[in-house]
C-alpha cells in the first residue's frame, strides 16, 4: 500500500493513494457534506454535485466522492467557492424536488434534507418548470415517486450489486430522465422481488415500503380481536430507531411497547420459527428417505421465493412446501388458538412485524389462506412499529421489559431465534435433523460451520450416525444464482440449501431501519461494513440465553401436535401450514 | 412477453453473438437489431438481456437515450424534417407542423395505416437547399408548407399503384 502526501486546508496528511478525496478526508476527520455516493463508492457515478471541493490539479472544483487523491494535492473544503457551490448543488436538486416535506414518509431520515440544513441551501433560490413525474403504488411491498428522486443511482447499484438483478434503471434522458423499472412499469408488473434493498439505500422518500399502519389502526378502531406476532430479526434492531447502538437487543422493551399499542396478545414469530423446523425438518428427512427431490431449498424467505417463481420455475419442486414461520403462525392463531379462545376466525386479525417488506407481498399471495380465512392481515415493517411507538407518546427507553404472552404459544428455542440472520433457519433445523436420525441431543449444540452474516456461499459437511448431509447456505440472489445453476445442470451434491433473499438474511432485510452515517454520528467509521454482523450478534446471544434450543424441545410445539396438527407433516398440518408455487414471467403482456 | 417468432430468435441470437468478442457489445447489437427490424420492443430485449446478462433496465435505458432507437415499429415512409438551424430559419417549423396536421399525428409518432412516421432532424447536411425534407431516403429541396400536401399526395399514389 503506497502513501501519498496530501494536505487539506493546509494542514499535512499521509493518506492511501487510491482513495477518493473524500474517503481520504474522512480519514483525516473531514465529513465533507455528500449525498449521492454511497457505501464506499457502492454507488459512484458523482451525479448530484453535493461533494464540491476545489484540489490543486484539477480544473474547476471537483465531486469529492470520484476524484482521487494525488501526491501534493491541495485539497479547500470551506473555500468560499467551495462553499458557495455545494449550497447552489443543492439548491438545484431541491428546485426540482417535491418539496412536501412535513407529509414525507422519510422525514426525519431524508438525506436531502439533511444536506439542505448543512449547506445552507436558501429556499426557492432556483425556480423553473419541475420534470414529469411518476407514482407507482400498485405493489403490495414497496412505492415509486419520482417526484422524489434525485437520480442519484443508488437503487439501481445496489440492485445490481445485492442480487445481480438490475431491476431499475435509468429512462429516457435529460430533463425527461426518471428511474423505473423497464417501460416505467410497476413494480408488480416486472420481475421484481421486492425485496425493498433499493428502499434502504435511497436518499429521499423516493422509494418506500407500502405503509399499512393505517390496516393496523383501523382494526384496532373496529374493535377486532387484533394478535401481533414480531419476526426475530425486528428486535435485533428497532432499538437504532430509539438511539441504542447497533446490535442492542430489545426484545423486552419491544413487547412492552407492542402491548402499550393495544395489541391483545403479544407473540413471538419464533413459535412459528420451531413450527417450520418440525415441518421442514420432516420434510428434509422424508425426501431424503423416499427419494424426493434434492437438494431441497428452504422457503422462509418471500424475495428469494419471488425470484424463483420468477426465474427458476423449473426448480420449484426443490423448494419445500413449507409457508414461512409468520404465515404457519398465523393460520394456527386463526384456527388453534381461535378455537381455544372461543374466537370467530373472522374476528381475529393478524399483524406481522416484519424485517421484510417482501412479507406484505406473500401474505396477499393466493395460496395464503385457510377456508377463506387469510392467514395474516397487516404486515408492517421495523421501521413502521417504531414510527406506531413515536407517535403514541411511548418512551421507548424507559419501557419496562416485559415478557411474551404466554399461554398456548408463547415458548419458543433459540433455533427459532437464529432464523433470522443468514445460515440460521440451516442451523436451527440441523439441531432438530440430528436429533431424529440420532434420537439423542448433541453434545455441542451450535452448528458454527454454516455460521455468517454476509452474502456470499458457505457450505458444510455434517455426518450425523453415518448419514453425511451436504449443506449450502447462499443470501443476496447473485449467490443463489449459483447454487441454482448448478442444480440445474445436474451438479448440485447438497441434499439442504437454505437460501435468504437479502444479503445477510432478514438482520438486513427491506424494512429494517436504515444505516446511515450521516445520521449515527456516534457509530464506529465503518460502520456499514460491521452493522450485519452486529445485528447477527444480537440474535445469536439470545440463542444462548435461551434454556430451550432445539425447536422438538419446545413444549409448546408438542403440545400444539398432540392436540391440534396430529404429527408433522399430517393431513391438518400440510392443510394450515404448506403452501404451492407457481412459475410467473417477469414481464408479462399488459392489458 | 409477446412470443418472438422462430426466426426472429435465431436472428436476435446471431446477432448478439457477432459481438462477444466486445467488452462492451450492447450499442452494437442494438443498431444492428434497429437496422435489421426498425425497432427494439420489450420482448426482444428480454431475449438480448438473456444473451448478454445486461440487465433489461439498461437496455431499456440506452434504447429510450438515444433517438436513434425506436420502441415502436416505423412507418413504411419515415418523414424527417431538418429542424437544424438554416431550415429553422426558412420556416421548417411551419413545414413539420403542416406534415403533422395533415397526418394526424405528433413528430416521433406513426400513423395507424403503418404508412408515415413524422420524425424531427438535427441539421442533416442540406442547409444550401433549405428548408430541406428527407424521406426514406429522397431529399426534398426548397420545400414550402405549400408543397406538403402533394409531398403526401405523391407518396399516397405511389402506395395506391404499388398494391
Amino acid at each position: 500500500m503506497s502513501l501519498v502526501n496530501i494536505k487539506i486546508e493546509g494542514v499535512p496528511y499521509q493518506v492511501e493513494s487510491g482513495l477518493t478525496i473524500l474517503e481520504a478526508a474522512k480519514r483525516c476527520g473531514y465529513d465533507i457534506p455528500s449525498l449521492c455516493t454511497f457505501n464506499h463508492g457502492e454507488c459512484n457515478i458523482g451525479s448530484c454535485r453535493v461533494c464540491l471541493v476545489e484540489a490543486t490539479g484539477a480544473r474547476g472544483l471537483v465531486a469529492s466522492c470520484v476524484y482521487p487523491v494525488n501526491e501534493g494535492m491541495e485539497i479547500r473544503i470551506s473555500s468560499p467557492k467551495a462553499v458557495e457551490a455545494r449550497r447552489k448543488s443543492v439548491e438545484l436538486l431541491l428546485s426540482n424536488h417535491n418539496q412536501n416535506c412535513q407529509q414525507c414518509e422519510k422525514n426525519g431520515k431524508c438525506e436531502l434534507l439533511h444536506v439542505a440544513t448543512l449547506t445552507g441551501a436558501r429556499e426557492g433560490a432556483f425556480q423553473g418548470v419541475h420534470s414529469e413525474t411518476h407514482l407507482d403504488v400498485l405493489a403490495p411491498g414497496l412505492v415509486r415517486d419520482t417526484s422524489k428522486c434525485i437520480l442519484c443511482g443508488r437503487c439501481i447499484a445496489r440492485c445490481s450489486n445485492a442480487h445481480g438483478l438490475g431491476i431499475l434503471g435509468f429512462e429516457n434522458r435529460g430533463f425527461k430522465t426518471f428511474v423505473s423499472p423497464a417501460e416505467n412499469r410497476s413494480f408488480n408488473e416486472s420481475p421484481c422481488i421486492q425485496c425493498g434493498q433499493c428502499v434502504n439505500v435511497c436518499p429521499t422518500g423516493a422509494l418506500m415500503e407500502h405503509s399499512e399502519i393505517y390496516k393496523v389502526d383501523e382494526a384496532l378502531k373496529n374493535g377486532k380481536h387484533v394478535v401481533v406476532q414480531a419476526a426475530p430479526a425486528v428486535r435485533a434492531a428497532l432499538g437504532e430507531e430509539f438511539g441504542y447502538p447497533i446490535g442492542t437487543p430489545v426484545t423486552g422493551k419491544m413487547i412492552a411497547a407492542l402491548r402499550r399499542l393495544g395489541f391483545e396478545r403479544v407473540y413471538d414469530v419464533n413459535f412459528g420459527a420451531d413450527l417450520t423446523i418440525m415441518e421442514e425438518g420432516t420434510e428434509l428427512l422424508n425426501r431424503m428417505k423416499n427419494g424426493g427431490v434434492l437438494p431441497m431449498i428452504t422457503s422462509c424467505s418471500p424475495g428469494w421465493v419471488n425470484y424463483a417463481e420468477y426465474n427458476y420455475g423449473d426448480l420449484l419442486p426443490h423448494l419445500s412446501s413449507c409457508k414461512s414461520p409468520h404465515q404457519m403462525q398465523g393460520a394456527v392463531i386463526k384456527s388453534y388458538w381461535a378455537q381455544q379462545n372461543g374466537l370467530d376466525p373472522k374476528d381475529v386479525f393478524v399483524v406481522s412485524v416484519m424485517p421484510c417488506i417482501a412479507k406484505k407481498f406473500e401474505k396477499q399471495r393466493d395460496q395464503m389462506e385457510v377456508n377463506g380465512i387469510r392467514d395474516v392481515d397487516a404486515v408492517i415493517t421495523t421501521r413502521e412499529l417504531a414510527k406506531m411507538i413515536k407517535r403514541s407518546g411511548i418512551n421507548f427507553t424507559r419501557l419496562p421489559d416485559e415478557e411474551w404472552d404466554n399461554d398456548i404459544m408463547g415458548d419458543y428455542s433459540g433455533a427459532g431465534v437464529i432464523f433470522g440472520v443468514t445460515g440460521g433457519v440451516m442451523e436451527a433445523a440441523l439441531r432438530t435433523v440430528y436429533y431424529v436420525l440420532t434420537g439423542k441431543e448433541k453434545d455441542r449444540i451450535t452448528f458454527e460451520e454454516v455460521r455468517g452474516h454476509d452474502a456470499g456461499i458457505r457450505e458444510a459437511s455434517i455426518d450425523i450416525n453415518g448419514t453425511v448431509v451436504n449443506v449450502a447456505i447462499a443470501s443476496g440472489m447473485k449467490s443463489a444464482k449459483v447454487l441454482l445453476d448448478e442444480i440445474r445442470e445436474g451438479k448440485s451434491k447438497y441434499q439442504f440449501i437454505e437460501i435468504m433473499g437479502c444479503p445477510g438474511g432478514c438482520i438486513n432485510g427491506g424494512g429494517q431501519p436504515y444505516v446511515k452515517p450521516c445520521f449515527l454520528p456516534n457509530e464506529d467509521i465503518d460502520i456499514l461494513d460491521t452493522y450485519k454482523e452486529k445485528r447477527a450478534k444480537a440474535l445469536y446471544s439470545e440463542d444462548e440465553r435461551q434454556v430451550i434450543r432445539q425447536s422438538h424441545n419446545n413444549p409448546q410445539i408438542k403440545e400444539l401436535y398432540e392436540k391440534y396438527l396430529g404429527e408433522p407433516n399430517s393431513h391438518k398440518a400440510h392443510e394450515l401450514l404448506h403452501t404451492t408455487y407457481a412459475a410467473r414471467e417477469g414481464f408479462r403482456p399488459l392489458k | 412477453m409477446a412470443k418472438l417468432s422462430e426466426n426472429a430468435v435465431l436472428k436476435i441470437n446471431e446477432i448478439c453473438d457477432r459481438y462477444t468478442d466486445e467488452k462492451t457489445p450492447l450499442m452494437m447489437i442494438l443498431s444492428d437489431i434497429q437496422n435489421e427490424y426498425g425497432y427494439i420492443p420489450l420482448e426482444v430485449q428480454e431475449l438480448v438481456s438473456k444473451k448478454t446478462g445486461i440487465s433489461v433496465a439498461e437496455i431499456y435505458g440506452v434504447v429510450t437515450f438515444y433517438s436513434f432507437f425506436s420502441l415502436l415499429p416505423k412507418g413504411k415512409y419515415i418523414i424527417g424534417c431538418c429542424l437544424g438551424t438554416a431550415c429553422y430559419v426558412k420556416g421548417a417549423q411551419q413545414i413539420i407542423d403542416k406534415f403533422s396536421e395533415l397526418l394526424g399525428i405528433k413528430p416521433g409518432e406513426t400513423t395507424e395505416d403503418g404508412l408515415f412516421t413524422l420524425d424531427a432532424l438535427r441539421c442533416i447536411g442540406a442547409c444550401g437547399i433549405a428548408p430541406a425534407v428527407s424521406i426514406s431516403g429522397q431529399v426534398y429541396p426548397k420545400v414550402s408548407v405549400e408543397k406538403v400536401p402533394h409531398i403526401l399526395k405523391e407518396l399516397r399514389e405511389k402506395e395506391g399503384a404499388a398494391q
